[in-house]
């Protein structure tokens, strides 16, 4: 599978990401600067964390006017992977690829923090090999992560099981004080209804190795992996 | 602020030269050495070059005596903006901590957000890439609505800043006393990796070269920034708000990557980052160094506003922006650089043989100065301060230390100095850092003596910590320096880290005041002893006098930054917390090291400022011999596989060094320790004093026969108090338990004591 990380000036966690997916799930990565027009042989598209432009009107207001955003747009529409984190989740929205918006956190106070999700989809590309239910421990870094939509989508979101990822203590309930940032629902990252498009704020990137005080974020990339792997995919980069 | 045009140049004076901060001889060597009276903007150049913030002149004579060479060394100390170490496989570290006090003071979100911008330029203009951050702040009471201001706002400023520019900030120390009421510290520390032989320098390099500036566009923020934090804050300090500037993170990431990218491919023959005194200080620097001149026509710098004046240009410290000399035929490929990051990369001058820096401004020249008659170690002056120690030192060692705390009230102050603002979990603060974009971080804020991070493709992690006690170097500052030296030190090896180096920021009061001179030369002179004796070479930093308010000076507060190397980081990386039931909790002193000290023990001790509100006695012991051998003995031990947490005892003592222990764990394990000492001593002297050098780690307790053979012969001793265990933290004097408290107890406390201070409901609550 190959896959591309899409940079934007103000992007900072886009080496994050690309080396958990070329060193750690070992898949062939390249970097996609915000200003070409095409992305190339892709199978999954990366929209990094960070500060695009350094979000100075609102995270991710800016991004989406990039040239690549419309490349990412078809790409999407198309059925393309694409995986939103954080600042990555914010373009997303605002780029209309997914409902709702994040707000500024409910404390006004930028929040990193290691928190608890519970993954309650398992039947996507992002999330195969977790368990229904599992409750993973990953970080969070953002000032803007209060994730926000009218009652209305956030009951479509519910019934429609597109709420991929909710807040929660260590025993997997969605508290409020497992809540870091005030987002509806405990909302901690939701999938377009055609499955191929996933926003998150908590960083699996920043988890996918021992040394960094957790692995759970590993299981997104393992999800990946085993889709790949079923369609045959290019698999293993020849250097990882 | 003036703001008047070229042609309503200001008449040059004496009297104008002292509203600038010079003094009357020195407007005499100004006048003698240019033969005739300086210009406007000369005066300008003058009075920022010649300031204690760029000439260190105050300073120097004493700075010289700090130890500055070592095997690891690079880059010695002055010689770039920032030292460089080596630390093998073909890399090197650069690192710097620097203050930004006076700008915090009256402004501090963009006083803070500014000082951590301008660390991070030091860093990268040497063409190293930062790779974590810290930062070292004090302020006066938390009970201080006006306190409470500046800490939430700078606290603000270095997270929005950092967060954005996309460098973890991994660790530091926030400190809180009367003493920093209305001068409060702020002091930032980047560093930085580069491949060895890939550096670049803040030279002007060879004779034609043409001169960019790169990066924001240059505003009237921020003049004469370097002149403000050369002076005491006073009532008229407000005024100076136009002093500060204005922090951009996103230009400066693009300026990051824009100045890596174009050193790496060898456009760049020198360049230094504008931070004080702007274009002045850059221009003048980078001549002096390559013993050339610069010409520069201010007409072709990109301003933000219509109408500034060659002086303003010329001492603007707007940010974000760069002086480069380019690469001789070049000049294109940079452009494409920077333009590719959509910053501005013009050419504004060109380097000459005259040594001479020259400047044009609307068809006329405005200064024609000598380069190396700015800079530090050329005409900028040199004094030797008069030094006299002060009166107050008999005053608070002579001060009586109150009766022993009875049995039954050590539980209560255990409980108040877990919950007193110097020693409670700094989680309020640094959760508002991002601690761990870049995914190096192995050990962030709050749960080891150090921060740890990777180096991604090796086994090999950096150490890194900043560490002062104020409160100690007030009451001694010869020792209170070698205590900030040695605890740095410590807190390496308690990561399990060689110490390698370290960068310093030195905070004091007003140096014509003769006492507080005294004081910088005994701190200066403590520090430089650790540093020999540690094997820890000065890389470089920086000096913030005049840090006064109306009251009186701060604690002189020599601020230490360390690096250590950690060899195997899966093998030796080491924490604080326990680690498992059943482990050995041990204590490791030096070999002579006896549980009754005298009552002196207690001498500036958190435990009598919060307790008895007392800053009283002397500092605490240290002799650098032993804290040598104890160094060396837990270093020993970590890398024999034979230490499972390790953590020094400092602020609060050996109490609450094991009571964060269990803190640490996450509230899951406790410790029962007996502590067997004569019935003679006295229980707070015992529990809560600050003695040096000692630590307390856990090991197997199968393993002890081998921590027995590998301490041996090593000077030191270690002595088995007590276990780790599920239960509750318990700690009995010679039999008699005096503390017995639930580990989640203590947490809570903890945790929560900096936020309920603030009147802020916790996160986690």
């Amino acid at each position: 599978m190959n896959v591309g990380v899409i940079v934007f000036p103000g992007s900072n966690c886009d080496h994050d990401a690309y080396h958990v997916v070329r060193h750690v799930a070992g898949f062939p990565a390249r970097f996609i600067w915000h200003k070409e027009t095409a992305l190339g042989d892709v199978d999954l598209v990366i929209v990094p964390g960070g500060f695009s432009y350094g979000d100075y009107l609102r995270a991710g207001a800016v991004a989406r006017f990039s040239p690549i955003m419309s490349r990412v747009t078809a790409f999407a529409r198309n059925g393309g992977l694409v995986l939103g984190i954080c600042n990555g989740f914010q373009v997303l929205c605002e780029a209309g690829l997914l409902p709702g918006a994040l707000l500024r956190n409910a404390d006004l106070r930028f929040v990193c923090r290691w928190v608890h999700l519970r993954a309650e989809r398992t039947d996507t590309p992002f999330t195969g090999a977790m368990k229904p239910g599992q409750v993973i421990r990953v970080p969070v870094a953002h000032g803007e992560g209060n994730y926000f939509a009218s009652d209305a989508t956030l009951d479509r979101l519910e019934r429609d099981g597109r709420t991929v990822f909710r807040y929660c203590d260590e025993a997997g309930a969605p508290t409020r004080r497992a809540n870091p940032n005030g987002s509806s629902r405990n909302i901690a990252g939701i999938i377009n209804r055609e499955g191929n498009v996933l926003g998150m704020m908590p960083h699996p990137e920043r988890c996918a190795e021992s040394v960094l005080g957790g692995v759970d974020g590993m299981l997104v990339f393992r999800s990946l992996m085993a889709w790949a792997a079923a369609r045959h995919l290019p698999a293993q980069h020849a250097a990882a | 602020m003036h703001n008047t045009s070229q042609s309503q140049e200001l008449v040059v004076s004496e009297a104008l030269a002292l509203e600038h901060g010079l003094t009357a001889e020195e407007y005499g060597w100004i006048y003698e050495h240019l033969g005739r009276t300086p210009t406007w903007t000369e005066l300008g150049i003058y009075s920022v070059m010649w300031s204690e913030h760029c000439s260190y002149k105050n300073s120097i004579s004493v700075l010289k005596t700090l130890p500055r060479d070592g095997e690891v060394m690079l880059v010695g100390a002055g010689d770039e903006n920032a030292g460089l170490v080596d630390i093998g496989d073909g890399l090197a570290v650069a690192f710097k901590i620097e203050s930004h006090n006076h700008p915090s003071a009256v402004e501090p979100y963009q006083g803070a957000a500014t000082g951590v911008g301008g660390i991070h330029r030091d860093i990268f203009t040497m063409g190293a890439r930062p790779v974590c951050a810290l930062n070292s702040l004090r302020f006066g009471p938390l009970t201080s609505p006006r306190v409470r201001y500046l800490f939430d706002g700078v606290v603000r400023g270095i997270g929005d800043y950092g967060n954005s520019f996309g460098v973890p900030t991994v660790g530091g120390e926030v400190y809180f006393d009367p003493a920093y009421e209305g001068n409060p510290l702020v002091n930032a520390m980047s560093v930085g990796l580069v491949k060895v032989g890939r550096t670049s320098s803040a030279t002007a390099a060879s004779v034609g070269n043409t001169i960019f500036i790169v990066g924001s566009a240059t505003g009237r923020d921020g003049i004469h920034g370097a002149t403000f934090a050369s002076e005491e804050l006073s009532e008229e300090s407000e005024a100076r708000r136009p002093s500060v500037q204005v922090g951009d993170p996103f230009t400066e990431k693009l300026l990051l990557e824009a100045t890596l990218e174009a050193i790496r491919a060898g456009v760049v023959a020198g360049i230094q980052d504008m931070g004080a005194a702007g274009l002045t200080c850059s221009s003048c620097e980078m001549s002096a160094k390559a013993g050339v001149g610069m010409h520069l026509n201010l007409d072709l710098v990109p301003v933000r506003e219509p109408r500034m004046s060659a002086y303003e240009m010329m001492l603007s410290e707007s940010q974000e922006r760069m002086l480069i000399s380019c690469a001789p035929g070049r000049e294109a490929d940079l452009g494409a650089i920077f333009g590719k990051w959509e910053l501005h990369a013009v050419a504004i001058g060109h380097v000459t043989g005259s040594g001479r820096v020259t400047v044009e401004h609307q068809g006329r020249m405005v200064a024609d100065v000598e380069a190396e008659h700015l800079v530090l170690g050329g005409g900028a002056p040199v004094y030797k301060r008069e030094a006299r120690r002060p009166a107050y030192l008999d005053a608070v060692r002579a001060a009586p230390i109150p009766p022993d705390v009875e049995p039954g009230q050590v539980a209560g102050s255990l409980r108040a100095l877990l919950a007193a603002p110097n020693i409670a979990s700094k989680r309020w603060v640094y959760e508002q850092y991002d601690t761990m974009v870049r995914t190096g971080t192995a050990q962030g804020p709050g749960t080891g003596d150090a921060a740890l991070v990777r180096l991604k493709g090796s086994r090999k992690a950096l150490a890194v910590t900043t560490d002062c006690n104020g409160r100690y170097v007030y009451l001694d500052p010869r020792r209170g320096g070698q205590i900030a030296v040695a605890e740095a030190a410590r807190n390496v090896v308690c990561s399990g880290a060689r110490p390698l180096a370290i960068t310093n920021c030195l905070n004091f009061g007003n140096p014509y005041k003769p006492e507080v001179f005294w004081t910088f030369k005994e701190a200066v002179a403590g520090m430089g002893e650790a540093c020999r004796a540690l094997g820890t070479p000065v890389t470089g930093g920086n000096v913030s006098f005049y840090n006064e308010n109306p009251e009186g000076a701060v604690f002189p507060t020599p601020t230490i930054g360390m690096l250590g190397l950690v060899d195997d980081l899966d093998a030796h990386g080491t924490g604080a917390a326990f680690v498992a039931t059943g482990d050995l909790v041990v204590l490791l002193t030096p070999g002579a090291w006896a549980w009754c000290t005298s009552v002196a023990a207690l001498g500036g001790s958190e435990y009598l400022a919060t307790v008895h509100g007392m800053t009283a006695g002397s500092a605490p012991h240290l002799d650098l011999r032993e804290e040598v051998a104890v160094q060396a003995a837990l270093l020993r031990l970590i890398r024999a596989g034979l230490v499972r947490s390790a953590h020094d005892v400092s602020d609060g003592g050996m109490a609450v060094c094991l009571a964060e222990k269990a803190i640490f764990s996450g509230g899951h394990l406790g410790a029962r320790v007996d502590v067997s000492a004569p019935a003679t001593c006295r229980l707070d002297a015992l529990l809560f004093a600050e003695a040096q050098s000692r630590i307390i780690f856990t090991t197997e307790s199968r393993a002890w026969p081998a921590v027995e053979a590998a301490l041996s012969g090593m000077g030191v001793r270690a002595q088995v108090i007590g276990r780790v265990w599920e239960g509750a933290f318990e700690i009995a004097v010679a039999g008699e338990t005096v503390i017995k408290e639930a580990v989640p107890n203590l947490q809570a406390i903890y945790d929560h004591a900096i936020a309920k201070t603030l009147g802020i409901p916790s996160a986690a609550d």
